[in-house]
Order: structure tokens, then C-alpha cells, then sequence
């Protein structure tokens, strides 16, 4: 497949808005079981949910360069009952909305006690809205995922380790970036994200690692014989039907050389996982330089990362287009 | 439930692209708007077609088969690219199991088009929406038209008739016949889209001759080019003359 630019940006911002939000709300739970000192609303929560909300809106504008007709959008919130394109449509805002509001909640203090649990620790609005943004999260995860990983003829991308792999790489770089915000804003919460990020990242490197090794051994399902239905073992095309090129020429083939994929490999390899690994030990003293250019190398090998999983994936209808002539 | 398709017989096509003209010409002069080419006259012409004819090489040289593939929406009774599109654009008729996309709700996301396995869905740079064969679903109901023209542009053009059109869940219609009979097949059928479009294999045709057929058995004199000629001027029949 062709890499668009457009969705790279959509999945690797959102994917850190996501995991920065999901680390705001896991200091507020330790903090409400006294396992982590308490932050401040302001300073911490309300301007950790504006930078969460600042990456879901660069993702969701970046989506639209995706589309043909994108003052039509609304209308792909329609079909939530069987495409998850749709349904990753209606989570997205949702979720925003909801970090909006847990922001907007700690920034006014609002926070009125909805329950209180045994032991007397008091469950207020924020922990409520902080709940329903994490299921949010992890939905909005979900349908990202499964929009790629229900596609059956894309062998590369139909596996649960793609939506793993969008959850745990999300929220890797989530984490980091709470770090190196949490260096600025909360110090003490520091060594914190920067040790989960680490955590998140060794279990990220095992399932990408491991979805790369199940992609170099698949064997394509289709073959030209099953394409044109002729069994010879020896086919080939002489012609596609045309010289110039069409959509199907431009949006199924990378057009780059193996060499250069395997370069982009090992480069995500390092910048996603390496790299931000190194940094981020050297982070858990606290240090802001270090959790800043971790998070600022992984985002870019994110990109990388991502372009090699659009790039990686084979369609089938490439067998109707190998010759022009 | 009807389910109205192509049968493409690959014994007969010739690959002469005449169905590929007729479809953009009848397409693009439709109401919905034009299948528009980008650079038309440069050196990279492009544009959206619905139907393409490719050509294949079977076998090894000199042993070799050319083989002509016409290819288009093969309008799947279990479409892959009807349920992941967000908007709804992209939908299966209930009452002759065409697949459409409706060009005023799509939004081009082409989400579609990376469902298809085929590679049929050729989004129109024009207009931005994803665009597909319709079965020429404006021809084949229009009672302006007679009978013989209700048909897809296509199966009209193709001067060999290598292009059949019906319902192929009618058991006794032409194209169920030619299924059944002529051995027909479907695409890519490890990915259970079951396409409605079928193809007939190329077939071996053998040419039989007889010895009293060169002979001429039905000769009296045993010899050829003895018989009286005729004049220029009479009628003349078969076997008698010799002009
Ligand atoms: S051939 Fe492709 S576009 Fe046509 S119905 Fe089947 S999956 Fe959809
Ligand atoms: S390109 Fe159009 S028809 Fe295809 S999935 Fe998107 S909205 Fe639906």
C-alpha cells in the first residue's frame, strides 16, 4: 500500500493523545488511593488534558487531507453498525469531548462526590469523567486498530496484534510524553511515567517485533492463477490495459525500493524503541532534556513505524498490475 | 432474488478494448457526471474507467496462450466493500444485487477500494468520490430504450459476443446456461466474496477435417476444376460454379 501521509498523522497524534490522557488519569487513580502524591488541578490536570486535546485535534485535522469531500464527514458517522471506520468517526469526538470536560472539571474545581467507596475514599465527578475517557481511549484505540485489522486480504494487517500494537504503541508514546510534561509540571510524577513508558515500550517491542515476524513468514493467499482462474503454472501479465497509470497503480504500491523498507525498519526499530528506551532510563532521574527528546525522537520514529505498516501490507489487486504495455 | 451479473467467456475475447470505449463513453455522458482524464493528450494520461481489458501469457515459449482478461466490478454477492464504508455511499441493491455507490454521499475516504480485492474501484480525481462499474443501471431499465438496447454498454460493444448479461439466479436465463454448461468460474474464490460476474475457461478448439471433404466425394467426375463453367450471367449455385 501507498503510506498517506494524512492518516500517519492521524494515528500516531491521536495515538499520544490517548496515552497522555490515559496517564493523567492513572496518576489521579494512584493519587486517589494515596500511592502517589496529589497534583495540582491547573497546573497539572488542566494542562495536561490541553496538550492531550491538542494532539486529537492535530490528529483529527490531519484526517480530514485524507478525504475527497470532507464537508461531507458527518455523514461517515453513519454506518457505527458495520464499519469501524464509522465507529472510529463517533468515538474520536467523543473522547475529546470527554478529555475537554475532565480538563474543564479540574480547571473550575467542579467537583461534586458521586460516591464514595469503603474506606472513605470519595469518587467526584473528575474520577467519573477520568473512567468513562479511558474506555474511551481504549475504544478509540480499538476501532483505529480494527479498521486495518479487518481487512482479510491484507494478510499483514488482519491479526490481533495490530490493534496490540496500536494500543501498547500509543501508549508508549503517551507515557513519555507525560514524563517530559510531568518533568515541567509535576516533577514528582516524573520518574513515575518515565518508568510505565519504559514498561509499555519493552511490551510494545515484543509485539511489533513479533507482528514482524509473522509478516515475513506469510504466504499470499492469492496467486495470478487464482486471479484469472487459470491454472497454468506459468502466467504472466503482458498488459495491465493502460500506460499512464490509474488509481489502482498509484494507491496500492509503495514504489520504493526493498532496501529502502528494511532501512525504514531498523529505523523504527531504533527511534520507537531503542533510542526512547535509552533516553528515558537516563530520564528517571527526572531530568526534562531527556524525557523531551525521548518522546520527541519516538514520535518521529512513530511516523517511520507507521509507514512501514502501511507500506509492509500486499494487496491482492496488485496481481492485476505488474506490466504496462 | 434476482442477481444480475456478466459472464465473460474468455474463448472468445479478442482483446480489442471496444467494450472498455463504449463504457466510458456511456458513463461519462451520464447524469452522474463525467469520468474525467487527467493529462489526456500529455505524456501520462490517466483517468477513471470501470472496465479494463488486460492481456495474459499462459505457458512458456513457443508453447504459449495469449489471453485476454476483461476485468470490472464483479458486483460480489457477499461485497467486502459495502460494509466497512462509513458513510453508506457504497450499498448493495436488494432487488438485483447490483453494487452502487451513490456519488452525493461519498465522502472519498476510499476505504472501499482498499476492501476490494479485485482493484476495481477507481477513485475519480475530479470529482473525489469512488467511482465503479453500475451494470449500466441507467441503460437496463429505461423504457425509452427497446429490449435489445436495455443492456450494459459492454455486452453491446463486444463485436465477438464474449460478454453475456442476465440474472444468474434465474436457473433456465442464458447466463446460468453458459455457467452450468460452458464450465464458468469465479475470481479469487479463497476470499468468499462470491462474485456474481463469472468467466468461461478458453476451451481447445479443434478444427475437423475429413478426407472425402478435400476430395470432394460428391464429385461425379473425381475431377475438380472440370466441370462446365457456366456462364458469367446465369445464376449460379454452390459446388456447381466455380467463379
Ligand atoms: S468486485 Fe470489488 S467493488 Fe465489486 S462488489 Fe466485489 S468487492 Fe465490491
Ligand atoms: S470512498 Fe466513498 S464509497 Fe468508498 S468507503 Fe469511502 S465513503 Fe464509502
Amino acid at each position: 500500500m501507498r503510506p498517506a501521509f494524512s492518516v500517519i498523522f492521524l494515528t500516531t497524534l491521536i495515538g499520544v493523545g490517548q496515552g497522555l490522557f490515559l496517564a493523567l488519569f492513572t496518576a489521579q487513580s494512584y493519587a486517589l488511593f494515596d500511592l502517589l502524591p496529589k497534583q495540582d488541578d491547573l497546573n497539572f490536570y488542566a494542562h495536561g488534558s490541553a496538550l492531550a486535546l491538542l494532539f486529537l485535534c492535530g490528529g483529527l485535522v490531519a484526517s480530514f487531507f485524507h478525504l475527497g469531500r470532507p464537508e461531507r464527514a458527518w455523514r461517515s458517522a453513519t454506518q457505527w453498525r458495520t464499519s469501524w471506520l464509522s465507529r472510529e468517526v463517533i468515538v474520536l469526538p467523543a473522547f475529546m469531548g470527554t478529555v475537554f470536560l475532565y480538563g474543564l472539571a479540574h480547571l473550575l474545581d467542579w467537583k461534586p462526590v458521586l460516591a464514595t467507596l469503603p474506606g472513605g475514599i470519595a469518587i467526584d465527578a473528575t474520577v467519573v469523567l477520568g473512567g468513562l475517557g479511558t474506555l474511551l481511549a481504549f475504544a478509540l484505540y480499538l476501532s483505529t486498530g480494527m479498521i486495518y485489522a479487518c481487512l482479510r486480504f491484507l494478510r499483514e494487517w488482519h491479526t490481533p496484534l495490530t490493534v496490540i500494537n496500536y494500543v501498547l504503541l500509543g501508549g508508549a508514546s503517551g507515557f513519555t510524553l507525560a514524563a517530559g510534561f510531568a518533568a515541567l509540571a509535576a516533577p514528582d510524577l516524573a520518574r513515575f511515567f518515565a518508568g510505565w513508558a519504559l514498561i509499555i515500550l519493552l511490551v510494545g517491542l515484543v509485539s511489533r517485533v513479533a507482528s514482524l515476524l509473522r509478516n515475513r513468514r506469510l504466504k499470499p493467499k492469492s496467486t495470478l492463477q487464482s486471479a484469472i482462474g487459470i491454472k497454468h503454472p506459468r502466467i504472466v501479465q503482458t498488459t495491465q490495459g493502460f500506460m499512464g497509470g490509474s488509481f489502482n497503480t498509484r494507491e496500492f504500491f509503495h514504489g520504493r525500493s526493498r532496501g529502502l523498507l528494511r532501512s525504514i525498519k531498523w529505523l523504527f526499530l531504533a527511534g520507537v524503541f531503542v533510542l526512547p528506551a535509552l533516553l528515558l532510563t537516563a530520564g528517571l532521574s527526572g531530568a526534562a532534556g531527556f524525557l523531551a527528546a525521548a518522546f520527541v525522537v519516538q514520535y518521529l520514529g512513530l511516523i517511520a513505524e507507521r509507514w512501514f505498516f502501511f507500506a509492509e501490507a500486499s494487496h491482492p489487486q496488485n496481481l492485476y498490475y505488474q506490466s504496462v504495455a | 432474488m434476482t442477481q444480475l451479473a456478466l459472464v465473460i467467456d474468455l474463448n472468445v475475447c479478442v482483446g480489442c478494448q471496444a467494450c472498455v470505449t463504449n463504457c466510458k463513453e456511456w458513463n461519462t455522458s451520464g447524469d452522474a457526471g463525467p469520468m474525467v482524464d487527467q493529462n489526456p493528450y500529455g505524456k501520462d494520461p490517466t483517468g477513471t474507467f470501470f472496465n479494463r481489458v488486460q492481456t495474459f501469457e499462459v505457458g512458456e515459449f513457443p508453447n504459449t496462450e495469449t489471453v485476454h482478461f476483461p476485468k470490472s466490478c464483479l458486483h460480489c454477492e457477499d461485497p467486502p466493500c459495502v460494509p466497512v464504508c462509513p458513510t453508506g455511499a457504497s450499498y448493495k441493491r436488494k432487488e438485483d444485487g447490483i453494487v452502487l455507490v451513490d456519488y452525493d454521499k461519498c465522502i472519498g475516504c476510499k476505504y472501499c477500494s482498499w476492501a476490494c480485492p479485485y482493484g476495481v474501484r477507481e477513485f475519480d480525481e475530479t470529482q473525489k468520490v469512488m467511482k465503479k462499474c453500475t451494470l449500466c443501471v441507467d441503460r437496463i431499465y429505461d423504457p425509452k430504450m427497446t429490449a435489445e438496447e436495455r443492456r450494459p454498454a459492454c455486452v453491446r460493444a463486444c463485436p465477438t459476443s464474449a460478454r453475456l448479461f442476465g440474472d444468474i439466479h434465474d436457473p433456465e436465463s442464458e447466463v446460468s446456461h453458459a455457467i452450468r454448461e460452458a464450465g464458468g468460474y469465479q475470481l479469487m474464490p479463497e476470499w468468499g466474496t462470491s462474485p456474481a460476474n463469472h468467466y468461461l475457461p478458453r476451451r481447445k478448439t479443434k478444427l475437423r477435417i475429413r478426407e472425402d471433404e478435400l476430395e470432394r466425394a460428391d464429385n461425379p467426375l473425381k475431377i475438380d476444376g472440370q466441370l462446365p463453367k457456366p456462364g458469367m450471367a446465369e445464376p449460379s449455385l454452390d459446388d456447381v460454379t466455380s467463379w
